[in-house]
């Protein structure tokens, strides 16, 4: 049963750093637009300053 | 034509680090490829730090540093792209939605953490309960889960303690103060549990309580965000911008909200006027339709008192603002609204209802419990334990949720036919109404003058003529262009102010505007008498002529939706401002036997407080400044989005667009969701009904309290769900 010792705190320990990572987003708002961020994905002007 | 410069500068805030920041509702976004072009117009301004579009709300935010950045010429520089900027101010309201929204997700975020890593716990001991779990283990499992509960329960349990605090502090009850007891107490009861070695603990049962209930208030808030901030754009599009004349001449734009009293205001034809006042200059007609309901226009010359919200027809005028003062029409709506916001008995929601009877019920089952126990001769401890997870168990998770989960959906389908609510309650308010009172003008009639004989006109002449009225401003114009949407733009017009447009068409001049603009007085006074609410714009090409004649029609579903409420056995009835026979021939054609003409603001709320001591509930809908009150003292009220704001905040919904079909889907979906809480309320007490003698009889396990919660949300929530379908009125009259 040693074994448990690190596995929970392991489990407990990754699903503390997803937590982090979404209050993190959600600080940076990156929730406060949802429909512009589903479409910049498609915009391609980078592409377009690096043929300039 | 040159248009003045917009003064935004009072509407930039300035950031603790000293750069400024500015938002606008964009109009003119229609695609996302409009994000790119935005942002890379403004990409390379001096000055400035970011520009961000939001493709959600529709909004441009703007931060810069030096003051050598100038916001005129990012207006200008989109105004040429073809996309209008309109400043507006966040309101408040929306602001603190905006807070407790992410408030609430940063909670639900925390809560299901929590709940996820518990629930891996407790499987862990329900699995190895009965077998070969060894105590050592199952202690460090809930000594683990404590931990982890007790730190989120504290965090992400706020919302819910601090609205039952404040309920308790006011002496009532609400939802939230048996869920933060039940939370409480079972998380209590578990840590005492948990430092004796017992074999349960309901950590699990009270985080994942917290995590369903912040689920659902999330969506909540969610819903009634974006509803606030689609109304606050439309208010942006919508605000008058003012054109203020300063002391050296020059003119300025600047929000309607920012005159102050005694600034001179030019208001030219075809613009709204933006604040109450007395003409100083300019004579014009002003259509005041949108304040008193009356469609014939009135003649203004300098010296009379106009209002805010009326269409200036013919000539430029020139304002001195004023303040309400006591005795003007103004004056007395707002003192009529302020009588009847005082007089209107405070609605109790069906949620709070429910808890008032609830609450104490439960308290005194958990109460009995013990006391039975200790009389059968229990150990204080397994007395109180088995009161506890009594609590628990009736913990209104499902009956929390019955009532907002349907709240959410509808709104939901609401706002995609049309409809934005204003108040909360108003979903539960529509559902018992049993009368619809209609105001005439811009409500049951459409806001705009449309031609009605069109059929008397060549349809070549009135395609051209069409094309001619495109290019002016005048209202009138615009009604004859509408009647034509496929006629091409004109170049070249010549717009004549307060006469007509004329541009050469195939080397002839061709001329729209006042009959005599177009020298048709004869044919005019051919025509005879006319009711005093047609008007007429004259076209001559040459030696072609035509008279169009335009009036406010009815909406085109009017009939129709009438016929659909009568249908559900509402009283119609129609109070207008306006004059009598003009009331009697709507009413007619609409086929609503009782209405009334002539009224005064005063003369509705009387009307309706009439129908209320009769022991009617009624719905107003209307658009007009003298509806208000009316609108107020009303059981549930509506109101188009073109009318003015005083009368859309008075408003428990807003309707969007040209027909009247989102009224009969407001009401149809309030009906149905009412249905669909009740059914919700009923599914959850009798959950509670199978679940509460098991935790009587302390034969409640952790897993059988965990299973029965979340089984019991699940299906409240799906039941919900079924509020989400469109509106059937939508439905069968969608083009």
């Amino acid at each position: 049963m040693t074994v448990l010792l690190f596995l929970v705190p392991l489990a407990l320990a990754l699903g503390f750093v997803g937590l982090m990572a979404f209050l993190w987003s959600l600080k940076s708002g990156q929730y406060d637009d949802l429909d512009g961020a589903a479409q910049r994905v498609l915009s391609n002007d980078d592409i377009e300053e690096e043929r300039r | 034509m040159s248009a003045p410069a917009i003064d935004f500068e009072a509407l930039v805030t300035r950031g603790k680090d000293g750069s400024f920041r500015f938002e606008a509702a964009i109009e003119g976004m229609t695609c996302a490829a409009c994000i790119g072009d935005i942002e890379s117009a403004l990409r390379n301004l001096p000055g400035l730090i970011a520009a961000r579009v939001n493709y959600t709300n529709r909004r441009l935010s703007l931060e810069w540093r030096e003051s050598a950045f100038e916001l005129a010429g990012v207006s200008e520089r989109l105004r040429r792209m073809g996309y209008r900027l309109h400043p507006f101010e966040l309101a408040n309201g929306e602001r603190a939605e905006q807070e407790t929204s992410k408030r609430l997700l940063r909670c639900l975020a925390i809560a299901a953490f929590a709940a996820m890593n518990i629930m891996l716990l407790s499987a862990a001991v329900w699995i190895g309960e009965g077998a070969d779990i060894d105590p050592a283990t199952r202690d460090m499992f809930h000594g683990l889960s404590a931990l982890i509960a007790l730190p989120a329960a504290a965090f992400a349990g706020q919302p819910f303690f601090e609205s039952a605090f404040n309920a308790l502090r006011a002496r009532r009850l609400n939802m939230d103060v048996p869920i933060s007891l039940g939370v409480v107490l079972a998380l209590a009861m578990s840590v005492y549990e948990t430092l004796n070695h017992a074999e349960r603990a309901y950590f699990d049962s009270a985080i994942m309580l917290l995590a369903f209930l912040l689920l659902g208030r999330y969506l909540d808030a969610a819903m009634r965000r974006k509803t606030r901030s689609v109304a606050a754009n439309l208010a942006a599009l919508r605000a008058p911008l003012a054109c203020r004349l300063g002391a050296d001449g020059r003119e300025t734009m600047i929000a309607a909200a920012q005159l102050r009293r005694g600034d001179h205001v030019v208001a030219r034809a075809g613009e709204v006027l933006p604040a109450d006042g007395v003409v100083i200059a300019g004579v014009s007609t002003l259509d005041e339709s949108l304040v008193t309901g009356e469609t014939a226009r009135r003649h203004v010359a300098a010296g009379d008192r106009v209002y805010a919200g009326s269409l200036n027809y013919d000539g430029a005028l020139t304002l001195q603002v004023e303040a309400a003062g006591g005795g003007t029409l103004l004056g007395e709506i707002e003192r009529l609204l302020e009588k009847a916001t005082s007089a209107r008995s405070r609605y109790v929601r069906l949620a709070d209802r429910v808890s008032r009877f609830y609450a104490p019920v439960v308290h005194l089952a958990a109460l009995a419990t013990a006391l039975f126990w200790l009389w059968r001769g229990a150990s204080m401890h397994d007395a109180l334990v088995t009161a506890i997870s009594v609590l628990i168990v009736t913990c209104p998770c499902a009956l929390a949720l019955a009532v907002p989960a349907v709240q959410v959906v509808a709104s939901g389908a609401l706002f995609r036919a049309g409809v934005l609510l204003n108040a909360a309650d108003a979903l539960e308010r529509f559902a018992q109404i049993d009368t619809v009172v209609f105001d005439k003008t811009g409500t049951l009639t459409s806001p705009h003058p449309c031609v009605v004989n069109a059929q008397d006109i060549a349809p070549d002449l009135a395609l051209v003529a069409a094309g001619l009225a495109r290019a002016s401003s005048h209202p009138l114009a615009l009604a004859v262009a509408r009647a034509r949407p496929d006629a091409p733009m004109l170049a070249d017009v010549t717009e004549e102010r307060g006469q007509g447009v004329r541009a050469l068409i195939e080397g002839v001049e061709a001329r729209l505007g006042s009959p005599s603009f177009c020298g048709l007085e004869r044919e005019v006074a051919d025509l005879g008498a006319l009711a005093p609410e047609v008007s007429l714009v004259g076209f001559r090409h040459g030696v072609r002529y035509a008279l169009f004649k335009l009036r406010q029609t009815l909406r085109d579903d009017a009939a129709a939706t009438l016929a659909a409420l009568a249908r559900r056995s509402l009283t119609i009835e129609i109070l207008s401002g306006d004059r009598a026979e003009a009331v009697e021939s709507v009413a007619k054609a609409l086929d609503v036997a009782e209405w009334r003409g002539g009224l005064k603001p005063a003369d509705k709320v009387a009307r309706i407080g009439a129908l209320r001591s009769a022991g009617h509930k009624v719905l107003m809908v209307g658009d007009g400044l003298n509806d208000a009150p009316a609108l107020v003292s009303a059981y549930a009220s509506m109101s188009p989005i073109d009318a003015t704001q005083v009368t859309q905040a008075a408003a428990d919904a807003v309707f969007l667009g040209d027909r009247l079909a989102p009224v009969l889907a407001m009401v149809e979906t309030s009906v149905h969701a009412q249905r669909v809480m009740r059914q919700n309320l009923a599914l959850s007490a009798a959950y509670n009904l199978c679940a509460t003698p098991l935790a009587m009889l302390g034969l409640l396990t952790p897993l059988i309290a965990a299973a029965a919660m979340s089984g019991s949300s699940l299906l409240v929530t799906l039941n919900a769900l079924r509020t989400g379908a469109q509106p059937r009125a939508l439905r069968e009259g969608a083009p």
